[in-house]
């Protein structure tokens, strides 16, 4: 390894924001383990119906697309956001990391209300094992963009009262990581736990 | 406020975005249709969908986390690499431990 790491190199201004930025970057890495670990746990238990429904029984397709258009387009408003920013656009940011929060809570109701109907017709988590990986698997990724929701309402309302400085950029930098992140870790979701699920 | 103050992170630009974008969005509605219409058998099918999300999360590294090869991204890229490791070995292993589990205690 020739050199320092380009990361920690001192001088230049802004070298605490990247520091800060690889610094989240391998709080997601070990993120994606944790993500693994339940998709290998899905993955072992996903036969297990105990008598239950079967995947193919209760998933539907059609909403899962949806969630996953919701969830795709705010990771595009979020890029379009970072764009503002960089041009100095203040009311622009603001406005595509509104809509990116729109979309992200629509996102969570859709899941929601998945999630209810499940429960409702008895197919909650304590039905099968395959429905407790499902549901811990599932959640997690929720909880996940519901706490990137809570962040970008905070932010938003930062930039609103103290403007865009230095530290603000780059707090919007950092939930971008994790906000493109999660998109990630949704399409391994929709794939090996919707898709699969139902062939 | 310049590029440089955003360190190895984002380096996108409006185009980059869009393409990416629309790439997510074939990578996205192709398998979805697959499996809805049950076109192909059931092994063919799954991998299909699989090799679409593998290379719908390569798009999205390049177009929207804009993981390169530059030297900014060095280090960001040796994490990645050895997570890819790690994952690798945990999802790889368990899963065939699981399985051969499974099968040699099938009564």
């Amino acid at each position: 390894m020739s050199g320092e790491p380009s990361n920690v190199r001192a001088g230049a201004e802004g070298d605490t924001s990247s520091i800060r930025l690889f610094g989240f970057w391998v709080y997601i890495m070990s993120d994606c383990v944790l993500f693994a670990t339940l998709f290998v746990t899905f993955a072992v238990l996903h036969a297990s119906y105990a008598g239950g429904p079967t995947a193919k029984q209760i998933f539907e397709l059609p909403g899962v697309l949806l969630e996953t258009m919701f969830l795709l387009t705010s990771s595009f408003t979020y890029g379009l956001a970072t764009l503002a920013m960089r041009r100095g656009a203040r009311g622009e940011l603001l406005a595509w990391l509104a809509i990116t929060a729109v979309l992200g809570a629509s996102f969570v109701g859709l899941e929601l209300s998945e999630f209810r109907r499940l429960v409702l017709e008895g197919n909650g988590p304590q039905r099968s094992a395959f429905l407790s990986a499902f549901f811990t698997l599932v959640a997690t990724h929720g909880l996940h963009v519901s706490c990137g929701l809570l962040w970008m309402i905070v932010l938003i309302g930062q930039i609103a009262r103290k403007g865009l400085s230095r530290t603000m950029s780059s707090r919007v930098m950092t939930l971008s990581l994790f906000w493109h992140f999660l998109d990630i870790v949704w399409i391994c979701l929709f794939t090996f736990v919707y898709l699969a699920g139902v062939v | 406020m310049n590029e440089k103050s955003f360190g190895g992170a984002a380096h996108g630009s409006y185009r980059s975005y869009t393409l990416g974008f629309i790439l997510a969005l074939v990578l996205t509605v192709i398998p979805f249709i697959l499996v809805m219409t049950a076109a192909l058998p059931v092994t063919a099918l799954l991998v299909t969908i699989g090799a679409f999300a593998l290379v719908q999360i390569g798009v999205h590294l390049v177009f929207f986390l804009h993981l390169s090869r530059s030297s900014e991204q060095r280090w960001n890229i040796v994490v990645f690499a050895y997570t890819l490791i790690v994952l690798a070995i945990l999802v790889g292993a368990s899963v065939w431990i699981m399985y051969h589990l499974n099968y040699n205690m099938m009564p």
